[in-house]
């Protein structure tokens, strides 16, 4: 059985990030990382291999040249193919979830596609769901657990208040890893030393028939979050300050 | 002239600092604070892929080199000294003499539990009356009067880092086994087996540093081995003590320079929150100039050591340069351990902040394997400065 795992490049959660030309980030001397929500998602897919021998890890990613990186990362991990379908151009997500699909499509016997729940970067939450839908798959978001029993899935997720729904589906399906999902293993070196000796699958837009890369979306502006006004410490006996908070409130918050 | 690291060393380098910060870190005070050896640490280190980082696949090592090898062991004493002194001294004092001088057999036997982390090897060199000073070593092997193919140890041995854990499968041990020709001492190696008869280890307690591994006193009392156990020839063991040396100091370079980027990347981190006259106390020149000292020292000591970890695993002569190294790093980490602490004030002198273990941690490597002084005698015969003595 194929199972896909789909990687997405993002910077590193402690990169200093600042806006370039107004429209995207800069991205000198960042460092890039495996979206953590991906990371989860290929967590599940290796551990069903190792169940598993037939099941066969395909770690698939869309981006320029850099996004190599995580495919090797993900090979270190333990994934069997590497596929990169090379872009550098800013398209659409829906765009990007069709060309995803499209090289899906080329594999047989594909069971399972393990995405992450978001990616990191813009948190658009929409891939998973556009891919599902142009594979033609039932998808389950947002999973904690995950269990395949012949082609069938049981899997928990988390709905409001805390409240765990579970899920059935019949593969193939899609599914999104949470955080709770599991524990991503470390790299080994000879993880590291297996991956250098893989090579990696390179797709083109070409590649993948016909697909429409008209831009539906633009972005206008990209700007940081405006800095929080430092905090007002009131001072003096406990009734005074308590005066002055109220006034507070009521006059300048405007909340009572 | 290339400065660029291969894919696979930065994917190392990312992946054993990721599980040094995420494993380690957590329970780094607390093993310290104990004086513990973890069991469990180790055997993650080995399913990481730690230990036999230079030894050949068909052993079970990861059959990299010398340069990987460094830049783990950095990663590692960047968050703790004593975990990557069991690994330090693991690989370079545990497998790689019996790597490099085993025979088949022994090479079979022992190496590939050892590249797991399932036991850990020891090397007796240091007695009470012997440190600086190994003519002054008086562990004897002699042959047995009944048996000629065994041989009696006597003796006992020193500070022997992971000689004594619960998952120790043995120590080599240099012993003198009679005089050469010219009346010097006769060395010789043995590898003995934990639960020989006669051979005891004890736990070294009330450790400054590293406390969170292991050290050990091991006593020979009519130990019993046989012709089996000699690792190499009888008299190579002095050949095998200077050669493990000299590749030893490349892994305690590489603690000091992970100890030095550790309390520097903890002393920046702290002097960009720390507000003091109203201002983050990096913005003041007392502080910055410290920590510019601390960059440039540290830039410089990464570029020797690894250059001396460049020529080892080029086959060239790496012997000046991995003293060099092992003096300079150390010190370096003795400067900014110093720094760092500096620039904790008050807060740096509680073990509630990790610069205060690191600050420990750092006073060792001035110490073991060859102190700075030595160091520098090392460094002073290779620049022939004994020459013109020696021919008169």
């Amino acid at each position: 059985m194929n199972v896909f795992v789909l990687i997405k490049q993002v910077p590193d959660t402690e990169a200093m990030l600042s806006v370039r030309n107004g429209t995207s980030i800069n991205e000198e001397s960042i460092k890039w990382i495996i979206s953590p929500y991906d990371e989860y998602a290929l967590e599940e897919a290796l551990k069903l291999k190792e169940k598993d021998a037939d099941v066969v890890v395909n770690a698939l990613t869309l981006g320029p040249v850099r996004a190599e990186g995580a495919l090797r990362s993900a090979l270190a991990m333990g994934a069997d193919n590497g596929i990169h379908i090379e872009c550098n151009e800013d398209l659409d997500i829906e765009t990007r979830a069709r060309m995803l699909a499209e090289t899906i499509k080329k594999e047989s016997d594909t069971g399972l596609v393990f995405i992450g729940k978001q990616a990191i970067d813009d948190d658009s939450n929409q891939t998973h769901i556009l891919v599902a839908e142009y594979l033609d798959m039932p998808i389950t978001t947002n999973i904690i657990s995950f269990k395949l029993e012949g082609d069938k899935v049981t899997c928990e997720r988390e709905i409001e208040d805390g409240d765990i729904e579970t899920v059935e589906m019949n593969t193939p399906c899609v599914v999104t890893a949470s955080k709770v999902l599991n524990t991503p293993r470390y790299a080994s070196l000879m993880g590291i030393m297996k991956a250098k000796k893989i090579e990696l699958t390179k797709i083109t837009l070409s590649d993948l028939g016909n697909i429409s890369t008209e831009k539906k979306t633009f972005t206008k502006r990209l700007f940081a979050p405006p800095e929080k006004a430092p905090g007002r410490l009131l001072e003096g006996e406990p009734e005074e300050m308590v005066k002055e908070l109220v006034k507070i409130l009521k006059d300048e918050v405007k909340v009572l | 002239m290339n400065f660029e690291l291969s894919e696979e060393a930065r994917m190392i380098r990312e992946s054993v600092r990721k599980f040094a910060e995420e494993e380690i870190r957590p329970l780094a005070h607390d093993l310290d604070k104990k004086e513990e050896f973890s069991v469990e640490l180790t055997k993650k280190m080995g399913e990481l892929g730690l230990f036999g980082i230079f030894i050949p696949e068909k052993y079970g090592g990861v059959g990299l080199g010398y340069i990987e090898y460094i830049i783990a062991v950095e990663e590692i004493a960047r968050i703790d000294g004593s975990q990557a002194a069991t690994l330090a001294a693991h690989n370079s004092l545990g497998v790689g003499p019996l790597y490099y001088y085993g025979n088949d057999l022994q090479k079979e036997k022992y190496i590939p539990s050892l590249c797991t982390g399932e036991n850990l090897w020891g090397f007796g060199l240091t007695e009470p009356d012997a440190g600086s000073d190994a003519g002054g070593t008086r562990t004897t092997a002699i042959l047995c009067p009944e048996d000629e193919n065994s041989w009696i140890i006597n003796g006992s041995k020193i500070f022997i880092t992971n000689a004594s854990s619960p998952i120790t499968l043995g120590s080599t041990v240099q012993t003198v086994t009679g005089k050469k020709a010219g009346g010097k001492k006769e060395y010789t190696c043995f590898l003995v087996d934990t639960g020989t008869e006669g051979f005891e280890t004890r736990t070294m307690h009330d450790k400054m540093m590293w406390r969170g591994s292991n050290t050990a006193e091991l006593f020979f009392d009519d130990v019993k081995v046989s012709d089996n156990n000699l690792l190499g020839e009888r008299g190579d063991g002095f050949h095998i003590m200077l050669d493990t040396l000299d590749r030893g100091r490349l892994s305690i370079a590489a603690m000091g320079l992970g100890a030095a980027q550790g309390a520097f990347d903890l002393a920046l981190k702290y002097a960009r929150e720390r507000i003091q006259f109203n201002k983050p106390i990096s913005t003041f020149q007392g502080t910055a100039f410290k920590l510019s000292d601390m960059a440039v020292e540290i830039e410089a000591a990464r570029n020797l050591l690894y250059k001396a970890a460049w020529l080892c695993d080029n086959g060239k002569d790496f012997k000046k340069e991995s003293a060099m190294a092992k003096l300079y790093t150390s010190e370096v980490a003795h400067r900014c351990v110093n720094n760092a602490v500096q620039i904790h004030g008050g807060y740096g002198l509680m073990k509630e902040y990790e610069v205060e273990r690191l600050y420990r941690d750092q006073r060792v490597l001035e110490i073991g394997e060859g102190t700075s002084e030595i160091q520098r005698l090392v460094i002073a015969r290779y620049l022939g400065c004994y020459d013109d003595a020696k021919m008169k």
